[in-house]
């Protein structure tokens, strides 16, 4: 696979744990949940390894929130099992109450105690330690986020971000096997939600806690974790690594959920695929096996990989603009090409390109392209 | 950027309130126990009136006495609806909409009624105004010989009224607040005049709010027994008392007669209720869109003006004037403080119990959303429903048929004031617990506590304050309930209501004038406690 253009982190990436090999921590085998007649979570099966940082991305509705309070212990699961470092917590009769199941939640809102001070939410899971070492503990964590200065102050004094890292310092304290994170950074400004991010994965790292986020951010998902689940309609569509799911999406759902998707309609013949925009090299589509020799398939393309030049004839054209919208620095152009594809470029804002212009598209990917069978929806 | 309690957009989960955990079967237990001790005495007003069989309470029905008080109580309701409203919505108008002079006084000043208890009112305006009393011994020498008469039909509606109106000026004023005023903008665009819009947009978009206060007055009126009584006017209350200790079967028969009445009422309401379009909260300020009154300000202002006059200054000047003129005035029983003393331990006694019990009512019906928890919750409401006599006859009948033991026993009064108010403590502890966000104690839970180490850490001392305001509600108004007080007291326990009661019907005025202030005080007290509860604003 060739590089990605998206660079999550500045860190390197090279100890992120291999679920493959590391030792699982979290197990869900085949869970469901219904609400009525609702089946919110439909025969999910998940695993997570020590240490990982794992995004279960999706719309709105799709079971991700559901799935986060399963683990926790907040709701049953109707069907399926759930293991916590080997043990089954939940399923076949046995359920294991959320206080006994050692996992740390931080809430959509923080939830934190209004009643308490940041120092008293802190210490509010470290009652059965004796007080030295719950004193020493609090003192640890609110090192580790850095609010020594507000360990006095009450929820509504602190801000956006003090209350997340509160939020954080609680959840840690008693030491987790696993922390879930709701949400975690809905609740905050744009701008702050984007140092949060970094800020709460170098929290977790430093923690060394097994983390499960859920999100309906792609980048946000893309940005914090180690692997991304892609959750839709209760199940999940693909679990990978970002730079994998967002290159090489396993369904049309997670092609368009991450970001714009665009599909090229091509026909596979000989050592090429013919498509709106012309023959494409055979080795540039991404494991294109020999039976789908003489069949139709749709070659995902983004919009950073396509840029739209005015030409001067209809002859020379792949296609005329139809639609032009302007997001500050960059410009989004739609393109209708002859044979009634429809695909996205994307244009630096100085770009000027009117519409009704014709235009020669060029694909300028330097990596192998994702593709979908024409039968396939 | 301050999280907001109670707003939990938790993404899937329908219902982020409801635990899915374990069926809730020891509160269940509980409330049901405490819904079944709320209407269980009921039964003994059926057992009462069918005591003799099904024909005798079938005859009673159609008795010309009972026909008359049917007729008498319709038409004391309907009098009392017809003027409240016909008060208050001007009232509204004027306050809302217009620039009267000193609008915001007008405003508080209009509600005030609300404070004084009815048969306080009653109480004043007899003594003021009956022919032996204040107005007439300084118009007889003027040479006017009589009065129009205080007792009876025009007395009672004038006072009830007077005592009862704020119920639909405080809907009117909420609706006309959120009344969007460029409807009456684009209805004058149209070719009509102010009172051509009023009548067709701002009426109609008024009407439900003005109708469910109009409800909550003639829920109030059917209920009252202190005015009827004091101003001699026979409706279902003042028969029901006067004739219970002769022809119990007969009071009976009346109260569920009356019950029928007030649950016909309440179904009506609830109907009404349905399409709610009251209390939107607060809305933008139309000072753009106040009607100018003109030449009219100073005029306009007499109307205000008169109604708190006659409601808030004739009463409360009446018991200054006795209190001025030295109390007593030779009752031979003079008033002592041992009194309020009384009437502070049955009412301490019913609010701790009443918080008790409402708990776990109010917490099932809160967290779990089961339909058996609502439906108990639902019947607690019972106490709101059933007049103060009713509900006093049938604790009666369970006293003297059930437990002779506990006849005329503080406990048994008690558990009369607790039935009576529990709505406001459970009403007031369940607000408590909607308001603390779900996540909280899900959050102690992960934390490692359990559900009830959750509770007591989190839940409870979040709720603590709803549950105080629900514990002082019912502290206020058992200080100053009067029938069941009349009914269940135990011989020579006097409290201040049973005191002032005493004192009118024999005339004493005097002597009932500083447990009357009093008592109007503390209702003024139980009236702050709700609007800072509510956070109603009066701008």
């Amino acid at each position: 696979m060739s590089n990605s253009t998206l660079q999550p982190t500045d860190e390197p990436r090279t100890s992120r744990p291999d679920p493959a090999t590391d030792e699982t921590v979290l197990e869900l085998d085949g869970v469901s949940k219904t609400y009525g007649d609702e089946r919110v979570i439909d025969d999910l099966s998940l695993s997570v390894a020590d240490g990982e940082i794992l995004t279960l991305l999706g719309p709105s509705g799709c079971g991700k929130t559901t799935t986060l309070r399963l683990i926790a212990g907040l709701e049953r699961p109707d069907g399926g099992t759930v293991s916590l470092d080997g043990s089954a917590v939940a399923g076949d009769g046995d359920f294991v109450a959320p206080e006994r199941r050692g996992v740390g939640v931080v809430f959509q809102e923080f939830a934190l105690f209004p009643h308490m001070t940041a120092e008293e939410n802190i210490a509010f899971g470290l009652k059965d330690r004796p007080e030295a070492a719950r004193e020493a503990r609090v003192d640890e964590m609110l090192d580790l986020v850095g609010l020594d200065a507000h360990r006095e102050s009450r929820p509504d004094e602190l801000s956006g971000g003090q209350q997340q890292r509160v939020a954080l310092a609680r959840s840690l304290a008693p030491e987790p096997e696993m922390l879930l994170l709701d949400e975690p950074f809905s609740n905050l400004d744009v701008d702050l939600r984007v140092e949060m991010r970094e800020e709460v994965r170098k929290i977790i790292k430093e923690a060394g806690v097994t983390a499960i986020s859920v999100t309906h951010d792609q980048e946000e998902a893309l940005s914090i974790s180690d692997r991304v689940a892609v959750m839709d309609d209760g199940r999940i569509e693909q679990v990978d690594r970002p730079e994998q799911v967002f290159q090489h999406p396993e369904s049309r759902f997670v092609a368009g959920f991450l970001g714009h998707a665009s599909f090229l309609s091509g026909y596979v013949g000989g050592g090429s695929v013919e498509t709106g925009l012309g023959t494409l090299d055979r080795d540039r589509i991404h494991g294109l096996a020999e039976e789908y020799e003489g069949t139709k398939l749709d070659v995902l393309v983004r919009p950073d990989d396509l840029r739209a030049e005015p030409v001067a004839t209809a002859e020379s054209a792949d296609g005329v603009v139809t639609h032009r919208r302007y997001l500050g620095p960059t410009v989004l152009y739609r393109v209708e090409l002859g044979n009634g594809d429809v695909l996205e470029c994307m244009h630096n804002h100085t770009d000027q390109v009117a519409v009704g212009t014709n235009v020669a598209v060029g694909l300028d990917a330097d990596h192998d392209l994702a593709w979908f069978p024409a039968s396939q929806r | 950027m301050a999280t907001e309690p109670g707003t939990t957009a938790t993404d899937e989960s329908t219902d982020p309130g409801s635990e899915s955990r374990s069926y809730p079967l020891g509160l269940t237990f509980l409330s049901g126990a405490v819904a079944a001790g709320s209407v269980l005495p009921l039964l003994w007003l059926i057992e009462t009136a069918l005591r003799s069989g099904l024909g005798e309470p079938v005859a009673l029905l159609f008795d010309p006495l009972t026909l008359q008080v049917l007729a008498n109580s319709v038409v004391l309701v309907a009098g009392v609806t017809v003027a409240s409203v016909l008060i208050s919505v001007p009232l509204a108008y004027l306050t809302v909409r217009t620039d009267l002079p000193f609008r915001r006084f007008w405003t508080v000043a209009v509600m005030l009624p609300l404070v004084i208890p009815s048969y306080i009112g009653a109480f004043a305006f007899v003594s003021v105004f009956s022919p032996n009393g204040e107005v007439q011994s300084l118009l007889t020498p003027l040479g006017v010989e009589e009065l129009p008469g205080i007792y009876g039909l025009e007395g009672t509606v004038l006072v009830l009224t007077l005592y009862t109106y704020p119920y639909v000026y405080i809907t009117s004023r909420a609706s006309l607040k959120t009344l969007d005023t460029s409807l009456v903008d684009a209805a004058r665009t149209l070719k009509h005049t102010r009172w051509e819009a009023f009548k067709r947009v701002v009426v109609p978009q008024i009407r439900p709010a003005v109708a469910a206060g109009a409800l909550l007055t003639a829920l109030y009126t059917l209920s009252d027994f202190g005015t009827p009584q004091i101003m001699r006017y026979s409706v279902f209350t003042r028969i029901i008392y006067t004739r219970w200790a002769t022809s119990p079967e007969f009071s009976a028969v009346l109260s569920l007669q009356l019950l029928a009445v007030t649950v016909l009422i309440l179904a009506v309401e609830s109907r009404i209720r349905g399409d709610d379009t009251l209390h939107g909260s607060g809305g933008t300020p139309h000072s753009s869109g106040r009607m100018r009154l003109g030449r009219w300000k100073w005029p306009a202002l007499a109307f205000p003006a008169l109604v708190v006059g006659f409601a808030l200054v004739v009463p409360v000047g009446t018991l200054l004037l006795w209190l001025v003129r030295g109390g007593a005035t030779g009752s031979g029983v003079p008033f002592e403080l041992a009194y309020v003393a009384n009437s502070v331990d049955v009412s301490l006694a019913a609010a701790l119990i009443a918080t008790l019990v409402g708990l776990p009512v109010a917490y099932l019906s809160a967290r779990h959303r089961t339909r058996v928890g609502d439906l108990f919750e639902r019947i607690t409401y019972v106490g709101y429903a059933v007049p103060g006599v009713v509900m006093g006859l049938a604790l009666v009948f369970v006293g003297i048929n059930v437990a002779p033991s506990l006849y005329l026993t503080l406990p048994l009064l008690v558990f009369a004031y607790v039935v009576r108010f529990l709505p406001q403590s459970v009403g007031s502890t369940r607000a408590s617990f909607l308001q603390v966000n779900p996540a909280l104690p899900e959050a102690a839970r992960t934390l490692g506590r359990s559900s009830v180490g959750a509770f007591r850490a989190v839940t409870l001392p979040l709720a603590a304050p709803g549950l105080l305001g629900g514990a002082a509600l019912v502290f206020l108004t058992t200080m100053k309930e009067l029938p069941a007080t009349l009914m269940l007291s135990p011989s020579g326990y006097k409290t201040l209501v049973t005191y002032i009661w005493q004192m009118q019907a024999d005339g004493y005025y005097g002597d009932a004038a500083v447990p009357a202030l009093v008592l109007v005080a503390i209702s003024a007290l139980a009236i702050f406690v709700i609007i800072s509860q509510e956070g109603y604003d009066v701008k």
